[in-house]
This record gives C-alpha cells, sequence and structure tokens, in this order.
C-alpha cells in the first residue's frame, strides 16, 4: 500500500506549505469547494468508510450527516488532538511533520457541515506541534485557503487552535467541549449530541486527526479508491498503529487497516528486545483489554479485535516482555484513571480509588484472599453506570488484566510478595 | 497590583476578537498568565477573572481543575517524568529515582535556588520514545540515567 498520511514525511518539510502544495497539496481542498456540492462531498465519505480515528470507530460521513441541515446559524468543526490515551503517539506524528494534510482535511470537512470557525483542540503539553500548526495555518491564510473568501469563492472557513492544559478528560468529545468553552473539563449528559447540540449551543462535529487527515485523499482519488484498502466494507483505509514498550522499534506505522497484530510486532517493530518472550499486549490504547501471545493472530480492525474481546481503540499497540509483573502494570493503569476521572460519576470516582487501593496491597504483599473477586466486582459496578466511557475504560483494562492473568494475581496474594524478579 | 505586559495584552485582545464568547479565552489566557507570571496565585486568577471578565470563582474552579496550571511557584526548569505504562516499560522509575538523587529533592520539590522542580506526570504522548522527559516546553525522549544527568548538568551551567 502506499502511504496516505505519511507519505514522504521524512526527507520533505511538509509543514512548509511551499513543499506541501508542490506535491499536489490543497488540490482536494479546492476541488471539494469549488466544483463539489456538500451532497457530493458527504456521499464519497460515506462511500470510503472512513471511520472515526479517535477510538469508538464511528462512521465519519455519517457523523458529518447528522448536522441538522435545517439548522440557521453557525456550526462548528472541532478537531481532536488531545492525544490522551496512553501507548497514543500517533496524532502527533501528523501534527509536527503533515499539518497543511490536516488542514486541508478540516477545510473539507468544515465545507461539508457548514462551519466557518473550527477549533483544532491540542493538548497543553504539544507545544511544539501547537507552534507548527500555528504557523501552517497563518500561511495557508496567505495563500487564500483559509479566512474569508477561500479558493476565490464566497466562502469562508477559518480555524482557530485551542490549547488544554493536561486533563485525559478533555479528549472526550463533550468535555472537550466544555473546555474550548472556558470550563473545566466534565463530560455532558446526552441527548442532545453534540451535532445538535455542541460548543457554543451550536451543532459540532468532534473528529480525531487522524480522520480529518484522511479526508483529502478520499476528495482526490474517490470513496471507493479509499475503500478498496484494508479489509472492506468496515474497516477500511490506512492506519496509523503506534507501537510502544518492548519492541526493537517501537515508533508509528502507516499500514492496511487490518494488518495483523503479529506481523506489526514480529516485523514491522522488529519484534522483542533482548530477544525475550512476549507476555501480553494491549493493542489499542491503555483503556482495551490485553490480549496474550496465543490471540495475536487478530487483524488490527475495528470488527475484529472486537470479536477477539478487545478493541482497536486509537491503535496504540503497547508490547509487554516476559519480565513484566501485570498487577504492577494494572496498578499504573488504575492510578491514571484515578487521577483523570473527573470526578462527576460515583462509580468512577470512588471505583477507580478503590481498585487502585486494592492493587496496591497486591502488588505489596498486603493482598488478601477474596481481593481477585473484589475487583471484578469492583470494575462490574463501574461499568455501564458512569456518564461518559472513562469508568468503562478503566474497569474493561481490568477486567482485561484479570482474565488474562488471573493466577498471576493470585500468586501475589499467596506468596505475599510480588513474585517477579524486578530489576 | 500585577499586571500583563504590553504584549500579553494585545495577545488577550487578539482572542477576544477570534473567539465567539468572552469565556473562551479563559483557557489561554491562564495559558499567557502562566508565562506572565511564573505560576497561577490566587492574586493572578483574581487578575484573570478581570481581564476575561468571569467570575474569580469560575477561574479558581477551572485553574484547579487542569494539571498544567501551577498553582505553587515551580523552579526556573519544571523537570516533568513520564510514569505510565509506556515509559513505565522502558525504565521510568529508574529515571525518577536517578533526578531524585541527582537534584536532591523528593517528587513535587522545587530545589533550594529555585532552579529546578520534580513531578511524576502522566502520558505525554509520546509513548514509543520513553521513558520521556518534559523540561518546560521541551521533550527529551529515550531518556537514560546519563542522559538525564547530563541534561540536568547543562540546564545548571546555562
Ligand atoms: C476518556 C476519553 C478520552 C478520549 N480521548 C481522545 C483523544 O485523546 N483523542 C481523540 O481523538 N479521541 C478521544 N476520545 C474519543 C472522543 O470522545 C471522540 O469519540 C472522537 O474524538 C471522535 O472522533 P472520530 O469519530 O474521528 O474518532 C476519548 C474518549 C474518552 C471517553
Ligand atoms: S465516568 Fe468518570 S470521567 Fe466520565 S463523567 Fe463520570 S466521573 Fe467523569
Ligand atoms: S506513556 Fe510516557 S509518553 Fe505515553
Amino acid at each position: 500500500m502506499e502511504q496516505i498520511l505519511l507519505k514522504n514525511v521524512e526527507g520533505t518539510k511538509l509543514a512548509d506549505i511551499k513543499n506541501y502544495t508542490a506535491a499536489g497539496g490543497y488540490e482536494s481542498a479546492k476541488k471539494a469547494i469549488t466544483s463539489m456540492t456538500i451532497a457530493q462531498i458527504i456521499d464519497e465519505v460515506k462511500k470510503s468508510g472512513l471511520r472515526g480515528r479517535g477510538g469508538a470507530g464511528f462512521p465519519a460521513g455519517m457523523k458529518w450527516d447528522f448536522v441538522p441541515k435545517d439548522f440557521k446559524g453557525p456550526r462548528h468543526l472541532c478537531c481532536n488532538a488531545d492525544e490522551g490515551e496512553p501507548g497514543t503517539f500517533k496524532d502527533r506524528e501528523l501534527l509536527e511533520k503533515n499539518p497543511h494534510l490536516l488542514i486541508e482535511g478540516m477545510i473539507i470537512a468544515s465545507y461539508a457541515i457548514g462551519a466557518e470557525l473550527s477549533f483544532i483542540y491540542i493538548r497543553g503539553e504539544f507545544v511544539k506541534a501547537a507552534n507548527t500548526l500555528e504557523a501552517a495555518i497563518a500561511q495557508a491564510r496567505k495563500q487564500g485557503f483559509l479566512g474569508e473568501k477561500i479558493f476565490g469563492t464566497d466562502k469562508k472557513v477559518d480555524i482557530v487552535v485551542h490549547r488544554g492544559a493536561g486533563a485525559y478528560i478533555c479528549g472526550e468529545e463533550t468535555a472537550l467541549i466544555e473546555s474550548i468553552e472556558g470550563e473545566r473539563g466534565n463530560p455532558r449528559v446526552r441527548p442532545p449530541f453534540p451535532a445538535v447540540v455542541g460548543v457554543f449551543g451550536k451543532p459540532t462535529v468532534v473528529n480525531n486527526v487522524e480522520t480529518l487527515a484522511a479526508v483529502p485523499s478520499i476528495i482526490k482519488n474517490s470513496g471507493q479508491w479509499y475503500a478498496a484498502i484494508g479489509v472492506p466494507p468496515k474497516n477500511t483505509g490506512s492506519k496509523l498503529y503506534a507501537v510502544s514498550g518492548h519492541v526493537n522499534k517501537p515508533g508509528v506505522y502507516e499500514l492496511p487497516m487490518g494488518t495483523s497484530l503479529k506481523d506489526l510486532i514480529y516485523n514491522y517493530a522488529g519484534g522483542i528486545k533482548n530477544d525475550k518472550q512476549l507476555k501480553g499486549v494491549i493493542p489499542g490504547g491503555s483503556s482495551t483489554p490485553v490480549l496474550l501471545p496465543e490471540e495475536i493472530g487478530v487483524s488490527m480492525d475495528f470488527d475484529s479485535l472486537a470479536k477477539a474481546g478487545s478493541m482497536l481503540g486509537s491503535a496504540a499497540v503497547i508490547v509487554m516482555d516476559e519480565d513484566v509483573c501485570t498487577v504492577e502494570e494494572s496498578l499504573r493503569l488504575s492510578e491514571f484513571y484515578a487521577h483523570e476521572s473527573c470526578g462527576q460519576c460515583t462509580p468512577c470516582r470512588e471505583g477507580t480509588v478503590w481498585m487502585t487501593k486494592i492493587l496496591d496491597r497486591i502488588e505489596h504483599g498486603q493482598g488478601v484472599q477474596g481481593d481477585v473477586e473484589l475487583l471484578e466486582r469492583v470494575s462490574a459496578n463501574i461499568m455501564g453506570n458512569t456518564l461518559c466511557p472513562l469508568g468503562d475504560a478503566a474497569a474493561m483494562m481490568m477486567l482485561g488484566f484479570l482474565k488474562k492473568f488471573k493466577a498471576e494475581f493470585a500468586q501475589h496474594i499467596q506468596m505475599k510478595k510480588c513474585p517477579i524478579n524486578k530489576k | 497590583m500585577i499586571q500583563f505586559s504590553q504584549s500579553a495584552r494585545e495577545k488577550v485582545e487578539e482572542l477576544k476578537r477570534v473567539y465567539p464568547t468572552k469565556d473562551a479565552c479563559l483557557l489561554p489566557v491562564l495559558h499567557i498568565a502562566q508565562k506572565e507570571f511564573g505560576y497561577i496565585s490566587p492574586e493572578v486568577m483574581e487578575y484573570v477573572a478581570g481581564v476575561v471578565g468571569v467570575s474569580p470563582a469560575r477561574v479558581y474552579g477551572v485553574a484547579t481543575f487542569y494539571t498544567m496550571y501551577n498553582k505553587k511557584p515551580v523552579g526556573k526548569y519544571h523537570v516533568q517524568v513520564c510514569t505510565n505504562i509506556s515509559c513505565h516499560l522502558e525504565g521510568s522509575a529508574q529515571i525518577v529515582n536517578t533526578l531524585k538523587s541527582v537534584l536532591g529533592i523528593e517528587e513535587g520539590q522545587t530545589t533550594k535556588d529555585n532552579m529546578f522542580t520534580l513531578s511524576a506526570v502522566e502520558c505525554l504522548g509520546a509513548c514509543g520514545f520513553g521513558p520521556v522527559v518534559q523540561i518546560n516546553d521541551d521533550y527529551y525522549e529515550q531518556c537514560t540515567e546519563q542522559k538525564v544527568k547530563e541534561i540536568i548538568e547543562g540546564l545548571r551551567k546555562k
């Protein structure tokens, strides 16, 4: 497969608009704005089968179509560049190395939903990426690709970079909206959905960086072309896989949707470091249930991973070798969720703290008989009982580790210490 | 009385033109305030409330929600070590220990000369290049004990 998102990012300075346009950049936006109707654009994106790359895999064309056609007044597009899910570092690659591709995708999406003012919500720590984006936006404005009368038409599209300030929950789309409005990042009750009542009370579409960056290629080559890549009909296109942990070549790999996890780890990422054995893999970011070595034949796409009892999530592959203590790693993640819970729902706020306390005592040799069952109960009580999916994410992570590594948890409790010899 | 510099005031005016509501300027103005004053003290919160045109209680609520707004003074260099899963697998715990001994402080503390503050933080979104340490606006990736020692030495000499 020819690369779509990361093509030429090494070697060519694509963040400079000169190089980006020399390679045919902004031709898709021009085509969409000057020669296509909104219905045609949405239709092409629907045909492409493009599903959201932020975690949930919702079809992008359908999301855009939900914006009420008869609404009079402003609408907004928000690009989700919060990149907060532990293990995930794929969007940063695009933000720093190919910002114009994102901007071009946003111009097309903004036009398709009727948004004149759009936002990029970028995590506060990404200072370099935010500066790169600001510079790229300024260049695009100068060329007449952003601002008033873009591409010589009477249409207006502009983009504001809004920096977060250190809160994982602001990656959740309604918390993100609150955060743009200058509030604490507390998720909202749905319905109403953002497509109807979103940021500043206006119809809003929230899409991930990678989702929007795929749009120019779809407009250029057709939805049908995009839909032929990957595992049609429901898991199409190219995908950025971010591989971290105990592999020889960690990094971001753009490959067809549905590349096997085994191929990703042993071929692309160069296999396990120091010739160790694989113990487990988290396939889609910290919230997705861990897989065992015998399960890595799975195809890395939305539906196959769901069938395997996990999720594609943000496609952040976290590889753990034979020396890892799964109690310790699940404790790290549990602490993370407890820290990041916004505190609105009792099961999430209290449950994640409980989970952390129990894991901490198991890891430190103070676990008691029944702790494993207690962890299962605490997780089950969070699952499905919260306002936003952060609570579910914590529970899914926990239940995944318990299911796959129950013996190791039991061993900690029995031996009254961590049985893994730590360096 | 504290006050923004001329350039900060101009940035705020620009923000007010760009956003559809004044409230939406709050996060960016807090970022500016942190750059200007070093940290978000109660006095700064009060000042920001006046600049944006919202209540001080609202500013307090927002400033305390987000971890990047420092509510206490930090050193000239804020050394933040990612200790989340991918960095942990790559040995971030050892990096924290090394930094503690090199700086002679615990997590959450600032050196006596006000040069360094050490914090352990959650995922920084650079997980393939762990352990990751962020110092002010810069990321340092694939950190080793040797590398962080050299970085700190370099900053001390600056
Ligand atoms: C706790 C939480 C954190 C999230 N973090 C992110 C994130 O960092 N980036 C992202 O794109 N989506 C994130 N999401 C998913 C968003 O809510 C939303 O589904 C996504 O941005 C939609 O874009 P897409 O349809 O293009 O995937 C998160 C969801 C939850 C529940
Ligand atoms: S599930 Fe957790 S993070 Fe989500 S709204 Fe409830 S308390 Fe907040
Ligand atoms: S886990 Fe350290 S940067 Fe993500």
